[in-house]
């Protein structure tokens, strides 16, 4: 019983840290809380589901496709919103007001073009099986979402430590001028990680609508304020804190359905994160103690 | 023209158009001193469900159920802000947010606020007076406080809070203040919104209520009192215009927020830019 929590605490939280590595990433880089994150996954698994359902691409090729269309979106939120806005210097509230507003038009514009009732993947192209090992029990679909965001999240930690590309990011995230000034294309860098950061937040609304059976526009909004509640735990723009986050409180909202109530699941992401911010607002495994982001 | 008749048909959208201004003045209080505080659809929540309970199920007063469901979201605001406001800009935010999901969820569960169904039923006492008085009320206080010492604090913290707490100013405190005060007005707004609505549910006071709030304020302009009464009077009245767009109709709030924030980062009432009109 206890093994097969731990298992489906790892399934659920590495999604959720896949979608909080993306949204941890824009902060740590480009130092801005982008609130329209929830919107790209929620679009990321229409993308997916309209490529599988209307045009018949199967499953694996429909899975980078939608990948890059959430990308191209968040690109496009980059060039459009936030360049505007670190060309004028705006205070550090304007991103995140514009965003929520970005997030809005999203969920809206999802609303009129999908309708508000609850999508599917067309489940008879996956493998119903089950694996089996002792007392533990997953199904493959779960397995291989597991697998995919673990992936997914090796790939980008590596290429942020091992890469010339990783290393003028992190030259970045310590001061975008100092980082302009030795030559990198600060400008550039900050559209790659926007795409990125979005590519990571859409594949990451694909693997949960297909692990909760459903999408639907009103999807992204409460995985935002997981997110939220993750890169917190975690240390805000800190990669390694924000998985550690999103594997933390997987676990906590698998072990609080199991032994409390499933009534306060929801609010145990926001207590935590409370809780946290009012004890060490750098983050349970962060260790910078700057706050004033 | 038959103005009992118009009253009947519209006196709802009257009635919010006050409501929401008291709402979008309760947020620019907070933004007044630089804190970005989501925390007021909550507040407004609280204030609601305290003084809804006490006329549906004690049958106090009306003036009695308003002046509790003023209090109760403030002395929560007192109890939750001594912490909070340690922290600063995005952090401040997110926990803000985080308390009204907390706050959410907690309505969702309780017995006496009736669950996920809410309460029905609540008795229609909110008249226009009630609305106007409160809303006059609000806005006296908030122009005296403009003008005295603490309104200048105010500006001096959201200037520089550093260079503030340096000339003598208690930041704290002033901070503590404006958001408290700030819980009051959303509460009081909330008691009034509960009498002329009959329902509430918990689904009305979450994040979606937050922004909405936050938006009157950021596209009316917080350079004064006139820029939020502006924003929640065009926020109350575009639904109702914006009606032909039927599930389109959240995108316009969305974009709103987006070229309010690009184009027009001071909103849409912004004295000095009426000032340079006048020069040139």
């Amino acid at each position: 019983m206890f093994a097969q929590q731990v298992v489906n605490a790892i399934s659920l939280g590495s999604v959720y840290a896949l979608f909080a590595l993306g949204f941890t990433l824009v902060f740590g880089i480009l130092g801005v809380i982008n609130l329209s994150h929830g919107g790209i996954f929620m679009l990321g698994a229409y993308a997916a589901l309209l490529l599988i359902t209307r045009f018949d691409i199967p499953f694996w090729v429909a899975l980078p496709l939608a990948m890059a269309a959430s990308g191209t979106l968040g690109l496009l939120i980059d060039v459009l919103i936030l360049r505007l806005l670190r060309k004028r210097n705006a205070p550090h509230l304007m991103p995140m007001i514009a965003t929520i507003g970005a997030a809005i038009l999203m969920t809206s514009l999802a609303q009129g073009l999908f309708g508000s009732e609850t999508r599917r993947f067309p489940l008879e192209l996956f493998d119903q099986a089950s694996l089996t090992w002792g007392p533990i029990t997953i199904p493959v679909v779960q397995a291989g979402i597991t697998a995919l965001s673990v992936a997914l999240m090796l790939i980008m930690v590596w290429v942020l430590r091992h890469t010339r590309i990783g290393q003028a990011l992190r030259a970045i995230s310590e001061s975008p001028r100092a980082a302009a000034l030795l030559g990198i294309p600060v400008e550039r860098l900050f559209h790659l990680t926007s795409f990125v950061a979005a590519a990571l937040g859409g594949a990451a609304g694909i693997l949960i609508g297909l692990s909760f059976d459903a999408i639907s526009p009103f999807m992204g909004q409460p995985m935002l304020h997981k997110g939220i509640a993750a890169i917190i735990l975690g240390g805000l723009g800190d990669v390694r804190g924000a998985v550690l986050g999103g594997l933390f409180l997987g676990a906590a909202e698998v072990f609080a359905v199991t032994f409390l109530s499933s009534e306060y699941r929801d609010a145990l992401s926001f207590g935590l994160l409370f809780l946290v911010l009012l004890w060490r607002p750098q983050g349970l495994f962060g260790a910078s103690s700057t706050r004033s982001a | 023209m038959d103005w009992s008749a118009w009253w009947d048909t519209y006196s709802t959208l009257v009635l919010s158009i006050g409501v929401y201004g008291m709402l979008a003045l309760s947020i620019y209080l907070t933004l007044s001193c630089g804190l970005l505080s989501l925390a007021n659809a909550a507040f407004m929540g609280i204030g609601a469900y305290v003084s809804a309970i006490i006329t549906l199920h004690y049958e106090w007063p009306f003036a009695l159920a308003l002046l509790l469901g003023t209090a109760a979201p403030a002395a929560v605001a007192l109890l939750v802000g001594i912490p909070v406001l340690r922290l600063s800009g995005v952090y401040l935010a997110m926990a803000t947010l985080g308390f009204g999901e907390v706050v959410r969820v907690v309505l969702l569960n309780l017995d006496i606020t009736g669950g996920p169904l809410g309460l029905n039923g609540i008795p229609p006492l909110t008249t226009g007076w009630h609305v106007l008085l409160a809303l006059a009320a609000t806005i006296l206080l908030l122009q005296a406080l403009r003008r005295s010492r603490i309104g200048r604090a105010f500006e001096a913290i959201r200037e520089d809070e550093t260079a503030a707490r340096l000339m003598g100013i208690a930041t704290d405190r002033i901070k503590l203040l404006a958001f408290v005060l700030g819980a009051a007005i959303a509460g009081l707004a909330g008691g009034l919104n509960a009498h002329y609505t009959f329902t509430l549910s918990p689904g009305n006071f979450g994040f979606e209520s937050a922004v909405d709030i936050l938006t009157m304020a950021v596209l009316g302009g917080i350079q004064g009192l006139t820029g939020p009464l502006l924003g929640g009077a065009i926020l109350t009245l575009l639904p109702e215009l914006l009606r032909g767009l039927q599930d389109f109709r959240m995108a316009a709030n969305g974009l709103i927020l987006i070229l309010v924030v690009l184009f027009l980062p001071h909103g849409l009432w912004d004295p000095a830019r009426f000032r340079r009109w006048v020069r040139k």
